[in-house]
């Protein structure tokens, strides 16, 4: 019997490094006990995490794929786990499982077009995924924007390795905006959905979103006034997850399971659904 | 067709018992009846069904997943899956055999569940035909046959004999070992059976409910039928419905400190709890109405769409007898969908 | 058996609907075989016409829906109650629970409802129609041509057997006759526990409570539970609304609610009439009637609107703990 594979029961991981992002955003490297990545995955997919007598909870894998040594998750504090994660040191062992969740199709649908990315806060994290992946594969996709927005400067995720390493390739443009204007920031104030309307992009691109519901809504509604089509709108979803195999009935909305028929939607499906989510 | 006399039931048991342990409905004391395990002398119930269906048999209520010792920063898991010896399940109705199909939708899909499916390979199901459907039974509404149950092993009770049926070679190989105490039998007594419980399933209140304005693709027409405000207004948000209903299967996962480690354990969980989709930054279902309608439109809408046509609802009627309120699934197939259902 | 009928309840309804007086009624509603009534909001008259029922299955006490739907629904709301009811509905509003201006309260005459277990026990299963005739209940089954005919005195709810009162303690307007308050037999059942050595005691409980399953429907259907945020609803309370990871839980969280519920409970019995294990819940909650009726001096929660309960009411008076536990000496 135990020689049988099951999904929830996970193995054991540890952290190796813990970035301080912003304030309230921690990311978190991820290798087994014997030094290696613990699964693959594509970009957008989803891991569990767990401490034992804490709990487990769902997080974006915010590591490209392409990097074959290890996983990050940049996580924000807002709950049990992720309070107890925030305290955690190089070292702590914590449990994995997974990759969960249905990817970006960024092998068939993206290949060969324009991206555009568009995130709010930690909704970059996700993003970062796909962002880096695409980046590593530079020459099968078209230019790639990427607009980030969040309260203030200090909130910016990744903000560093955008400014290094981002903005410095060839064909990837990078808008950010801060919410409200503050001394040491000279870029753009204002929040996402606006911002996005006014860099009023073409229609030629394939659109992925990513960031609290409210900024999607806006977001999605601007998109849409500059001509896009649901069809190039790529979302994510969030729900309470507890199996992460479409089994515990918790994620379920509609006819879908977003831990695994998400959290990637392209923004046409989500109107299928009904709006529970 | 085989036969036991029922005089020789007792013995029956007994010999299945040698080999596995068998689970009955035995009567309680208050005038229920619930699955237990039979050892000499234990009496069948005669009980139309019990109380809480028998898919604690596979998905028990709660259940241990793993263990877990810490030591510092150190996680170890301990796996804590076992083994399962064959065990046989006798005496289980047409609708709650149906619902091991359902659940074997969810918990065999890949990747499998291996705690359920362990359980599922080693259980033997002795199903017996209805001789009496009460007025809450609609399995019917859901293509069930009450006289032709399924299972490893059908049998049928006539007034004097148990008639046995094996439908798969586990079930045949539960018969073989049997062979001592049966014999032979006519078919015209079970036909005789099933034509007097026939008679009655002719007169079932709910006979004519159907599911045609239900299935898969429906949630747009039905999602926000006026109707989910009156039908959730008393609710009153238990897990009830839930726990007995044979084809609900959402389930928690939670860890217990021990104070000797962690065991993660897994439980039965309701939609129609408050905290059921709650999470750290909000809840997408706010309201009882919201809740209840998931339940039902899961049962009769999510679910066909997703596993072929097949419903989440096996008519056992459960929720009918149990609900405080007296909502149930009856009441809202009525009023959903502009009374097609009537 | 009910002395006041459908019709007449029916027609107070339509007539405080269409004065304008209520904006909608708390009632019964028809079910499918006779027995399984549904508590319903009405909003018009046809609604009420068409399903609108009462008679000896409309045992549900209706006094804790006045919390979410007085604060949901607009307008007066009307609510019949019976007499156990209405002690319900003062306890309620003694703890400040819902808005006494938004309800119409009718007090309504009860003989007692009838308890389906107990039909089913006599006549059989396959019930497919009940109707009252006299002291007579006609029980049409599947199985047989002719009703049964039973006393409907036979199968009286438990809670009806010892009723504790008649007399309504509240309400706007009564309809039919005011009774008198009852001497019950109601603790008899507490008695004989007490009675129990310990380990029967135990064994009992035991027994009972290990056929739990942490449905919740007692805590939800009882008046006294009306905290917004139960602790077992509450995820950091690590006893959140499942199921028990051990046997001693199921019985922590049946001993805890009565705890809580003591002195407030005013034994109205819905406990163990929603159970759907026949758990016989109400015999924790008596206990502590009992316990504090001895203790304290006889005390109803619910007679009066105001009330300061013992338990919340510190007199030098007040008996010690060692008194308690010298009462019965290691039984206490």
């Amino acid at each position: 019997m135990n020689n049988v594979n099951d999904t929830l029961i996970p193995t054991v991981g540890v952290i190796t490094d813990v970035r301080i992002d912003t304030p309230d955003i921690k990311t978190f490297r991820v290798v087994t006990t014997d030094g290696k990545k613990a699964f693959d995955h594509r970009p957008g997919q989803c891991a569990m995490l767990s401490i034992p007598g804490v709990g487990e909870a769902m997080f974006s894998i915010t590591s490209s794929p392409t990097n074959t040594e290890y996983m990050e998750f940049s996580i924000k504090k807002c709950g049990c786990v992720t309070e107890w994660l925030h305290q955690a040191e190089v070292g702590q062992q914590i449990t994995i499982r997974g990759p969960y969740g249905k990817p970006f199709p960024v092998d068939d649908v993206f290949a060969g077009k324009n991206l555009l990315f568009i995130a709010g806060g930690v909704g970059l994290a996700p993003l970062r995924s796909v962002i880096n992946y695409c980046r590593h594969y530079r020459d099968r996709y078209g230019d790639i924007d990427i607009v980030y927005g969040s309260r203030s400067k200090a909130d910016l995720l990744d903000y560093q390795e955008i400014i290094d390493e981002w903005s410095n390739d060839a064909g990837v443009r990078v808008h950010l905006t801060i919410d409200n204007a503050q001394p040491d920031w000279d870029g753009h104030v204002g929040f996402v959905p606006n911002y996005v309307k006014e860099l009023g992009f073409d229609t030629n691109k394939t659109a992925v979103l990513c960031g609290p519901p409210i900024m999607i809504k806006f977001t999605l509604e601007g998109l849409v006034a500059l001509g896009f089509d649901k069809t190039q709108v790529y979302t994510t979803l969030e729900l309470r997850m507890k199996c992460g195999v479409g089994k515990c009935g918790r994620c379920n909305v509609g006819a879908k399971y977003v831990c695994k028929d998400g959290p990637v939607f392209r923004c046409d499906e989500l109107e299928e659904l009904p709006s529970e989510y | 067709m085989l036969k036991c006399s029922l005089d020789k039931l007792q013995a029956l048991f007994a010999k299945i018992a040698e080999n596995a342990k068998l689970y009955l409905p035995i009567d309680n004391s208050d005038g229920t009846a619930s699955y237990g395990e039979w050892s000499e002398g234990t009496a069948w119930s005669n009980a139309l069904n019990t109380t809480k269906s028998p898919k604690d048999f596979f998905f028990p209520q709660t259940e241990d997943l793993m263990k877990f010792k810490t030591e510092g920063k150190n996680i170890e898991v301990i796996d804590v899956r076992r083994e399962c010896e064959d065990f046989v399940i006798f005496g289980v109705r047409a609708c709650d055999v149906k619902s091991f199909d359902i659940l074997d939708r969810v918990f065999l899909t890949e990747p499998r569940d291996s705690y359920y499916a362990m359980k599922r390979a080693h259980g033997i199901i002795v199903s017996v035909a209805c001789q009496k459907p009460a007025e809450t039974c609609f399995c019917g509404t859901f293509g069930i046959d009450a006289t032709e149950p399924a299972g490893d092993v059908t049998a049928w009770k006539s007034e004097d004999a148990l008639y046995l049926r094996a439908n798969t070679e586990k079930g045949s190989a539960l018969l073989d070992k049997l062979a001592d105490l049966l014999e032979e039998g006519s078919d015209e007594a079970v036909t005789a059976q099933k034509e007097k419980t026939k008679k009655i399933l002719d007169k079932l209140p709910l006979k004519e409910l159907t599911t045609d304005a239900f299935g898969g693709g429906k949630t747009k027409e039905l999602f926000d039928d006026p109707a989910w405000d009156a039908l959730s207004a008393t609710c009153l948000g238990c897990g009830t419905c839930t726990f007995v209903c044979p084809t609900c299967q959402c389930y928690d996962i939670k860890d217990f400190n021990t104070g000797n480690g962690v065991v993660r354990y897994r439980c039965w969980d309701s939609c129609m709890y408050s905290e059921f989709t709650r999470m750290a930054h909000g809840n997408n279902r706010l309201t009882q109405k919201e809740r209840f309608r998931q339940r039902f439109m899961h049962k009769l809408v999510y679910f066909p769409e997703n596993n072929d046509g097949m419903f989440s609802c096996v008519g056992c009627g459960r929720c009918l007898a149990k609900c405080p309120i007296s909502m149930n699934i009856v009441k809202v197939m009525k009023k959903i969908g502009g009374n097609k259902g009537e | 058996m009910q002395k006041i009928t459908r019709e007449q309840l029916l027609e107070k309804a339509c007539a405080l609907l269409a004065s304008g007086e209520v904006s909608c009624v708390l009632g019964w509603g028809a079910g499918e075989f006779g027995y399984d009534v549904t508590p319903t909001v009405f909003k018009t008259a046809e609604e009420l016409k068409e399903g609108f029922v009462f008679g000896d299955f409309c045992g549900v006490n209706f006094s804790k829906y006045l919390v979410s739907k007085t604060q949901k629904l607009e307008g007066k709301i009307l609510v019949f109650l019976k007499p156990c009811d209405t002690y319900s509905f003062n306890q309620l509003l003694t703890e400040h629970r819902f808005d006494r201006e938004k309800v119409y309260a009718v007090g309504i005459p009860c003989e007692g409802m009838a308890d389906i277990a107990k039909v089913k026990a006599i006549a059989g299963e396959g019930i497919v129609s009940i109707e009252a005739k006299g002291e007579k209940l006609l029980v049409t089954t599947l199985y047989e041509d002719a009703p049964v005919e039973i006393d409907a005195k036979d199968v009286l709810a438990e809670r009806c057997v010892n009723c504790k009162s008649k007399k309504h303690v509240a309400y706007d307007e009564l309809l039919g006759e005011e009774g008198d308050v009852l001497d019950s037999a109601r603790f008899d059942e507490v008695a004989r526990l007490e009675a129990m050595t310990p380990d029967e005691r135990f064994a009992f409980w035991q027994n009972e409570l290990s056929k739990c399953i942490r449905c919740n429907a007692c805590r939800d259907a009882c008046p006294a539970c009306t905290c917004e945020k139960c602790v077992f609803d509450n995820p950091n309370s690590g006893v959140e609304n499942k199921s028990p990871a051990n046997s001693f839980e199921e019985k922590m969280f049946h001993i805890i609610r009565a705890f809580h519920v003591a002195g407030r409970c005013t034994d109205c019995g819905e406990c163990s009439r929603v159970c759907p294990q026949n758990i016989p819940l109400h015999l924790l909650n008596r206990k502590f009637i009992k316990d504090i009726n001895e203790f304290y001096g006889e005390y109803q929660a619910g007679a009066e609107v105001g009330a300061r309960a013992p338990l919340v009411n510190y007199t030098t008076e007040d008996l010690e703990p060692g008194e308690v536990f010298d009462r019965r000496g290691e039984n206490a």
